[in-house]
């Protein structure tokens, strides 16, 4: 990215003595906000992200119709004045299931990334920091998981605890728990390493609190990015999940869902697929390009 | 004579690598008293590092292995400690200054948030009594505005402020020893002398013991008492240090000061710098002998054999022991010595 030169800039500011940055350097939240700030494409996924998590929360307010109210004069209508979106199979407003489909949507990225991070962060901790057999029975687990494609798993596991939204979220969230258990403890391992942990050993720390304080903060900013990464993943596989019917059910809104209905109509009615298409790949490509934005203001040694 | 702060009899180290087991301190013994400054030197490689982390549990282990020896600090032998009694003693009784202060401190913590966590481990002060001695030991190591910088970032700090930052920590709860390991040498020259007269002061005011671990000969002039010379994890010589840099009695002790350039002008700084031939020893299969003895011009057939045990420098000043079978001769010592 060629945004002005902010590692000088960043250096300058930190070190008076002009010393390189040899390490990451934390600087203030201020510090982070404007090197984000500084990228269009972030600070545009940022926007979308925040449009869409307001459009789910406000969704009763903001649609136009009940998302489930048939009406049998909008039986596959096309796009109008009272109906911008159109109507779909039975005469839904596809506008309204689209503003209540991101609650799935957004729902079972937030909410399987949430549970994905909670059980892979303290397991890549316990690894990367135990080390020995722990490390050992942890990461042979984590290898066999990894070995499954994560959509391949995830649709596994929804169809073995059988389909509801709930259940898609729990299948999608164990799915992407082995990236982050490997994250972490690759991370722990790469700080694990660093002088400053050596230090805080000759400084009598107990171990736990070597973990707590002085490598945990120093792996959030990674985890942060991978999550960020994977809730976009994790809104495709909702989508995937609805789509086989193994997520949201029917009645009930979601863009993965629409889109399977959708198909059997596509030369009558594109509509009902075009636009539960486009907010998939909207809300997707947002949370990439805020993702990538993180990492590159998060950390300045990855920049390009 | 009073009892050592330190006694570290007959340690030895070893790593497990592939290879086989790398002999990195094979036996090292000597003394430190209370008050007194210690100036251990040697290469890369010559175990003065690794055999203070060892005994402070500091290596990783495994691979690395205690094979033997005591190490007694107040009496105690702290190889036969647990983990959790070595915690105590490690930041509170013996304080330690490591190499890099780039990368020492965490990146991410504010330096009063890091001084203050030996405080609070071993002396089990509040928040603000921590806080309040954390300015104090600011002041100490004459940081200006301490106050206001006590919430700062590592990274606002300069090379030579955060090793001031490093030598609080190691001070802050009132060391007997203080360990520095390499503590100089990440730094350029006039922030070194700066940091070495930092250090002679708070001797001074606080009179602890030092060992001063470093590869630096010039370092160890300016600042210790006795000087310890090792090689391929052994004390070849030991003395009091000006009695090491007039008198070597040990050839390493001499290239080592061979090679260092003399500043004083006249004709005697227009020598060429001597270097040492050779390599140090591969430490998975120590030679037998006097492990200097393949480096050595002098060395007898004696050395390659049998390892020369630490003695009374013949002629030397009292306390001057040096490891040698062979004898330097008078010219070569004449020419260091000037």
């Amino acid at each position: 990215m060629s945004t002005g030169t902010p590692i000088a800039e960043a250096a300058g500011l930190a070190a008076p003595a002009g010393t390189p940055a040899l390490i990451q350097e934390p600087g203030t939240l201020a510090a982070f906000w404007r090197r984000l700030r500084a990228r269009k494409s972030a600070v545009a996924g940022l926007v979308i992200v925040g449009l869409l998590i307001l459009m789910a929360v406000f969704a009763p307010w903001i649609a136009p119709y009940d998302p489930t109210a048939t009406d049998w004069g909008n039986v596959r209508g096309a796009p109008s004045f009272v109906h911008p979106f159109g109507g779909d199979e039975v005469g839904r407003d596809v506008l309204s299931r689209i503003i209540f489909g991101a609650r799935a949507s957004l729902g079972a990225g937030l909410v399987s990334v949430a549970l994905a991070v909670s059980l892979g962060l303290p397991l890549g901790l316990l690894a990367g920091y135990a080390g020995g057999w722990i490390d050992g029975v942890i990461s042979r687990l984590t290898d066999a998981l990894l070995a499954i494609p994560f959509l391949i798993l995830a649709i596994a596991l929804a169809a073995f605890l059988g389909p509801s939204l709930v259940n898609a979220m729990i299948a999608i969230g164990l799915s992407a728990t082995s990236t982050f258990i490997r994250l972490t403890r690759a991370q722990v391992r790469a700080v694990a390493a660093e002088e400053f942990v050596e230090a805080a050993r000759a400084m009598g720390n107990p171990p736990w609190r070597i973990a707590r304080v002085h490598i945990l903060p120093n792996i959030v900013p990674a985890i942060l990015v991978q999550a960020t990464l994977t809730i976009a993943a994790a809104i495709i596989a909702e989508a995937s999940l609805s789509f086989l019917g193994l997520g949201q059910q029917p009645p009930e809104p979601s863009w993965g869902a629409m889109l399977n209905t959708a198909k059997n109509f596509m030369d009558q009615a594109p509509w009902m697929a075009i636009w539960p298409g486009l907010s998939i790949f909207l809300a997707v490509l947002a949370f990439n390009l805020f993702g990538d934005g993180l990492r590159d203001a998060l950390d300045p040694r990855q920049r390009t | 004579m009073t009892k050592p702060l330190l006694d570290v009899r007959d340690l030895a180290v070893a790593f497990d690598t592939d290879g086989g087991a790398v002999h990195a301190v094979n036996g090292v013994s000597y003394t430190l008293h209370e008050g007194e400054t210690l100036g251990i030197v040697g290469e890369s490689g010559s175990g003065k590092s690794v055999h203070v982390l060892a005994m402070l549990g500091l290596i990783p282990r495994p691979p690395g292995r205690i094979t033997g020896g005591q190490v007694l600090f107040e009496g105690r032998d702290l190889l036969a400690l647990k983990e959790r009694e070595l915690r105590k003693i490690r930041g509170g009784a013996i304080g330690f200054v490591f190499q890099d202060p780039m990368s020492s401190l965490n990146p991410g913590m504010t330096v009063a948030a890091q001084i203050v966590e030996p405080l609070r481990i071993h002396l089990g002060l509040d928040a603000r009594a921590a806080r309040a001695r954390a300015r104090e030991l600011l002041d100490l190591v004459r940081i200006p505005n301490a106050v206001a910088r006590l919430d700062q970032y590592p990274h606002e700090f300069s090379g030579g402020q955060r090793q001031r930052v490093m030598i609080a920590i190691g001070l802050s709860c009132r060391p007997k020893l203080l360990i520095a390991d390499e503590a100089t040498t990440a730094l350029d020259v006039t922030v070194q002398a700066e940091i070495v007269a930092l250090v002679q002061e708070l001797k001074r005011e606080l009179g602890m013991a030092i060992l001063w671990i470093t590869h630096d000969l010039g370092v160890v002039a300016g600042i210790s008492d006795t000087v310890q010379v090792m090689y391929a994890g052994r004390i070849l010589e030991r003395g009091p240090v000006d009695d090491i840099f007039s008198d070597p009695r040990n050839a390493y002790t001499l290239g080592l000061l061979r090679s260092l350039p003399d500043l004083s002008g006249g004709r005697a700084g227009r020598r060429r710098l001597h270097q040492i031939e050779g390599a140090p020893p591969d430490m998975r299969h120590p030679p037998p002998g006097d492990p200097f003895a393949p480096r050595n011009a002098f060395a007898t057939p004696r050395c390659r054999t049998e390892m020369p045990p630490l003695a009374q420098a013949p002629g030397a000043a009292p306390g001057h022991l040096v490891a040698a079978w062979y004898d330097l001769p008078n010219l070569l010592r004449q020419e260091v010595a000037r």
